[in-house]
Order: C-alpha cells, then structure tokens, then sequence
C-alpha cells in the first residue's frame, strides 16, 4: 500500500470521527448561564478533527509521495493480536490460567515454529509462574 | 525551604531501607528495560502502575523514576553490542559505539557510556533541584488562563517534534482529547461519547490506553519479523571495561556537553532524549579537531549522546512536577501515576509535599551511583538478557499488560479496550501516526478543557481574556507560530531536515 493511500483512508476515518464529535457535541449545551457547556470543547475539537482530516486527504489525493508501507510482516502481527483477543474471549470461561497457556503455546509453536513440547511446557510454566507471583505474593486478582 | 535543608530531608526519606530496596529494584528494571529492545520505559512503568497502588507513594514513584532513569543506562548496551537501540534515544550511541565494539574495544565503550550517563545524571540531578522549586514559585501566579495556554504551547511543541506531518501529530493529539473527553464532564454531569456503555461513565484509564498502544503495540511491531541478531561479545573481567586515561581526556568535553545540552532540552515538552542525544553528538562532532572520524568509532561519539540521553530525564522532570505539564511519554505516565496517588503535580507540588520531591531528587543521586556500580562490572550479565528467547517473551509482556490493566478495575472490558488500543497503537505505527501526542492529548485533555472552561467563566464568555494577559497571549503566539510553521516552506524543510537527521 503506497503511503499516500494510507493518508487517505486513515484521513477518512478520521474525518468520520470529527463528524461523530460534532453530531454528539451539538446536542449537548453550548454555553449556560455558568459559561461554557459540555458540548463546547468537543464541537470545536470536532471541528479541527474535521479539517484536518480533509485537508490530509486532500493532500493524499493530491501526492506524488510513491513510498509504500511494508506490511509484509504485518500478518504475523494480526494473527498475534487475534490470538490475544481469542485468549481474552476465553478468559470469561476458562479464567486467566488457561486462557495465557494457550496464548504462549500460539506464539511459540505457530508464530515461532517451536516444538509442540516446549510451546506447552512454556505456557503451564508462564502460567504457574504468573499464578504465583501475582496471586500468591502480590494478592492481585487475575481475570 | 531551601535546597540544602530540602535535600537533607530528602537523604532522610530515600535512606530509608525500603526506598533503597525500591530504588535498586527501579534502576535494575529499568537497565534491563533498556537492554532489551522493543521495551520502553513508558510501557514499563505504565504496565507496572497498577501494582504500585499497594505501595507508599514516596517507594513508588522511586522506583518508576529508577525505571524511567535506568532504562537511559540499559539502552547503550544493545546500542554498543547489537547495533540496535534498545530505545530512540540510544540510536546516536550506535554509530560510534557498535564501531568500537567491532574494533575490539566494546569494554571501553561501555565503560565510557556508564561514565558519561552517570556525570550527566547527577548534573540533571543537580538542575532539578535548583531550578524547579523557583519555577514552582514563579508558576504560582498562573490562573486558568496561563494554564490553557502553557497546556496549548507543550501540546504544539510536541506536535512540532512528534514526525514528519504534523496535520499528523495533530490527528493523534485530538484522538487524545477525544478519549480524554470520554466519560462524565465534571462541570453539568453530563455522560459524553459512552455509547449507552456504563463502563465508560467513569471515563476510560490513562492506564489502559497508555499499556495498549505502548505494550501491546510494540509487541505487535516486534512480532512482525522473526530472525534475531546476534550480539558480539561483551569483554570478560573488570579491567576489559574500563576506559583508558586517553579515552576519559578525550570525552572530557562530552561530559559537559552531553550534560549541558540534554538537560536544557529536556525542559522543553517534546522534544526528548532522543533529539537532545541527536543534538549533543552533532554539537561534539561540530567542534571536534578529529569530526572525519565520527562514525568510525570515537570514544566521545559514544560519551556525548549518552550524557545528553540521560541529563535530559532530570530536565524532563522539571515541567511535570513544577507545571503539572509533561513533555514526552514516559512523563505523562509519570504525571498520571501522581494523580492516581492523589497528588496533584503543579506549582503547589513541591511546598505541600516536600518529602516526595527532595525525596525523590535525593534518591535519584542515589540510583545514579547504584547504575554505576551496577553497569560497570555487571554488563556481561545484563546483555545476557538479549538471549531471553522471544517466544517466551512476547506472552509474558501480553500478560503483564492484561494483568495490570485487570488489577486497576476487576474488569474484563477494560482487558477489551486494551487489545483495541493495542491494535490502535500497532496501526498507528504502521501509518506513521506518533503516539506522543495521542497520550499527551489524553493526559492533558481533561485539564485543558478545564483550564478553558474556567476562564472563559471568569471572563462571563470573552474569549479576549486569553489574550488579554501577557503570559498567556505571549505563550498562544508561540503556540499559534509553532502550529503555523509548515506555511512556512523554509522553516518547514529545516524541520523536516532536523528529523530526518
């Protein structure tokens, strides 16, 4: 992806976000009797949010910049990010322990090709380790 | 109070036994923090915040400071053996110090970056103490509107050195007021931008955010490649990492220079180790009788950026604890751990709680001679921490994350918000969005909204007051010719050359 048409949709992202800002902004008060309201900051950041995002797509459209992005290893970050939010998922059913087992194992054996002993041996021992350090000497609850 | 009696007290609270014990495991951390790349201080002491509520807030904030200090001496250890920075502030000690090692003094390159970090240390040390307490006082005759406009200049300097495209750096910055505005406004209770969610009432926490887009997301980043580099080898035995008499009369201008100009730039909001490291080679290099050697491995190449790198933490200090307005990331993370402790940073904050302040200065004196110590003789051992194989490291830094953000709220959907801001942070790496101004904007959202909303109630709604008053006119003319700089094409192209550099 050229770099120009990342300026673009992020800008466009952005741009919808400045106009969720002021839709919501305008309906809250302006300015009462006490000074300004609680809609006033966010209508004016709203507004600049706004602005700026078309003016960075404009400016996108607008580029001879022909850098791309790499995102050549950018699978591998998703695929972890979607293992995180599996293990998440998981942590309401099976509790904290199981759930980052599971997420070390993903990471050692699928995302670094070790073997499928050590993958599992890491995460029982990262969990027990978390298990203890956490709960037993810290006292702090874990999901 | 004065500096000599202050400091006393402050020796008194920071021998304590526990606030030692805090300090060394501080410094200890945050070395290894610095050795290992991909792991900043801000993720650090954000990931650790939520374990320091059950601590005394003097212990605590030692230790965050010991991490956020530590990690400047971790970071030339990769920088020398790895030609990797473990931090961006630790880039400039590549180009001489990994050209030492592959000449074979790798020893004394360590060395002299100990030594220099240590002399630069203690002299931001020393700033910190002579200057904040006057600035504090000085600071005392602001009002809501000096505040507003103090908050708007820190947030256009940072905007101005966050990257190449400050519509950019600005995008990020009002994502950041955007999350800070989430919750309930203070002024007519009313819930904004909760999305019908009772979670989001109280707001979302600093420390959600700043673990995601900092942890998580540069976990994500990391995890992107899979090869690791190796590392040459660190010297054996104490002698090996020692600098030679030469080398020390060498760096005796670094010292100085390093010192000098790290500190002084690190009071400016955002511009940060990594320029002032960037500043005081150039700066070396400039008056150097020998600049055709620079890169090729000179002692002083090393000595210079190191002493910047670490002098700039004791300058960076200075605006968060005397202002209450943070200058990079790893102070706003600091600036928030304060006012969850309940403290309030600002011109009161040094007069109603002396113990903490000179406690805090007298032990960073003390964990500048334990990083010293503990650097000199100790550095094989610390660069056997970039042997930690990273499929196990990965999964333990996630678990930290999502252990810290659940210990804060006993809630699941804060573990939720924190892999969204983690994906937040990861895309906006990928973009080239800077998180600094996102997590400035986020810290300094609350209070600018606040700031404003009082003078204009002060004012019966002029806007003219913000103007009317010469501090705060002259600091939103400078935040206004800041924000203006890219009109300009040839102060814009000097900036840009700047960055690049």
């Amino acid at each position: 992806m050229k770099a120009a048409q990342a300026d673009f949709w992020s800008g466009l992202a952005f741009a919808g976000l400045g106009s969720y800002v002021i839709f919501q902004a305008s309906r809250w008060e302006y300015a009462g009797n006490d000074g300004p309201g609680p809609g006033f900051f966010p209508l004016w950041y709203g507004i600049v949010m706004v602005a700026l995002s078309l003016f960075l797509v404009v400016s996108s459209v607008r580029s001879s910049d022909a850098s791309r992005i790499d995102w050549t290893g950018a699978r591998r970050a998703f695929a972890t990010w979607g293992a995180l939010v599996a293990a998440v998922a998981l942590m309401k059913w099976t509790g904290f322990a199981a759930a980052f087992a599971a997420l070390t194992f993903f990471i050692a054996c699928v995302m670094y090709r070790r073997r499928l002993w050590v993958g599992a041996v890491g995460g029982v021992l990262a969990s027990a380790a978390f298990y203890a350090i956490f709960v037993l000497a810290l006292g702090v609850k874990l999901p | 109070m004065d500096v000599v009696s202050g400091l006393l007290q402050g020796f008194s609270v920071a021998l304590q036994p526990i606030n030692l014990l805090w300090c060394f495991v501080g410094v200890l951390l945050g070395t290894v923090v610095g050795v290992m790349p991909g792991l900043g201080p801000p993720a650090t002491i954000a990931m650790l915040l939520p374990l320091t509520f059950l601590m005394n807030p003097a212990s605590a904030i030692i230790m965050l400071a010991g991490i956020y200090y530590g990690a400047k001496y971790g970071g030339s250890t990769t920088s020398i053996l790895l030609n990797v920075p473990g931090e961006s502030a630790s880039v400039a000690t590549c180009f001489d110090g990994y050209q030492m090692a592959r000449n074979g003094r790798a020893g004394a390159a360590l060395g002299i970056a100990a030594i220099a970090s240590f002399i630069a240390g203690t002299v931001g040390v020393v700033g910190i103490m002579l200057i904040a307490p006057p600035l504090a006082r000085v600071a005392l005759a602001f009002s809501s509107p000096e505040y507003f406009a103090l908050m708007a200049l820190g947030l256009a300097m940072v905007v101005l050195l966050a990257g190449r495209s400050m519509v950019k750096a600005l995008l990020a910055m009002l994502l950041g007021l955007w999350l800070a505005g989430i919750g309930t406004d203070l002024f007519s209770q009313t819930s904004r931008f909760t999305f019908g969610r009772m979670e989001l009432l109280s707001g979302i926490d600093f420390v959600v955010v700043a673990i995601g887009v900092f942890a998580i997301g540069e976990v994500l980043a990391n995890m992107e490649g899979r090869a690791a580099t190796a590392a040459l080898p660190v010297p054996k035995g104490w002698r090996n990492l020692l600098p030679t008499w030469q080398d020390l009369k060498d760096s005796r201008f670094a010292f100085v220079n390093g010192s000098v100009v790290g500190f002084f730039i690190g009071i400016l909001p955002g511009a940060g180790s990594t320029i002032a490291s960037f500043i005081s080679y150039g700066l070396e290099k400039a008056v150097s009788r020998r600049p055709e050697q620079f890169g090729h491995g000179v002692v002083e190449g090393v000595a210079a950026p190191e002493g910047a790198n670490n002098a700039e933490t004791g300058g960076a200090l200075i605006p968060m604890l005397t202002l209450g307005i943070p200058g990079s990331s790893t102070t706003a993370v600091l600036l928030a751990a304060l006012v969850l402790w309940g403290f309030k940073p600002g011109p009161l904050f040094i007069p109603e709680n002396p113990a903490l302040f000179w406690g805090l200065v007298a032990s960073m004196y003390i964990g500048n001679v334990m990083l010293l110590v503990l650097n000199m003789p100790l550095v094989p051992l610390f660069a056997q921490v970039l042997r930690t194989p990273v499929h196990i490291l990965y999964p333990v830094i996630l678990g930290i994350a999502i252990v810290g953000v659940y210990s804060t709220s006993g809630s699941l959907f804060d573990v939720w918000l924190l892999a969204g801001f983690g994906l937040l942070g990861y895309v906006m790496r990928k973009l080239d969005y800077a998180s600094a101004p996102l997590i400035l904007g986020l810290v300094l959202g609350g209070p600018l909204e606040r700031a404003l909303r009082q003078s204009l109630m002060m004012s019966d709604g002029h806007v003219s007051i913000l103007v009317s008053r010469p501090v705060s006119a002259v600091m939103l003319s400078l935040a206004l010719l800041i924000l203006l700089i890219p009109v300009f094409g040839k102060v814009n192209r000097w900036r840009l050359q700047a960055l690049e550099k």
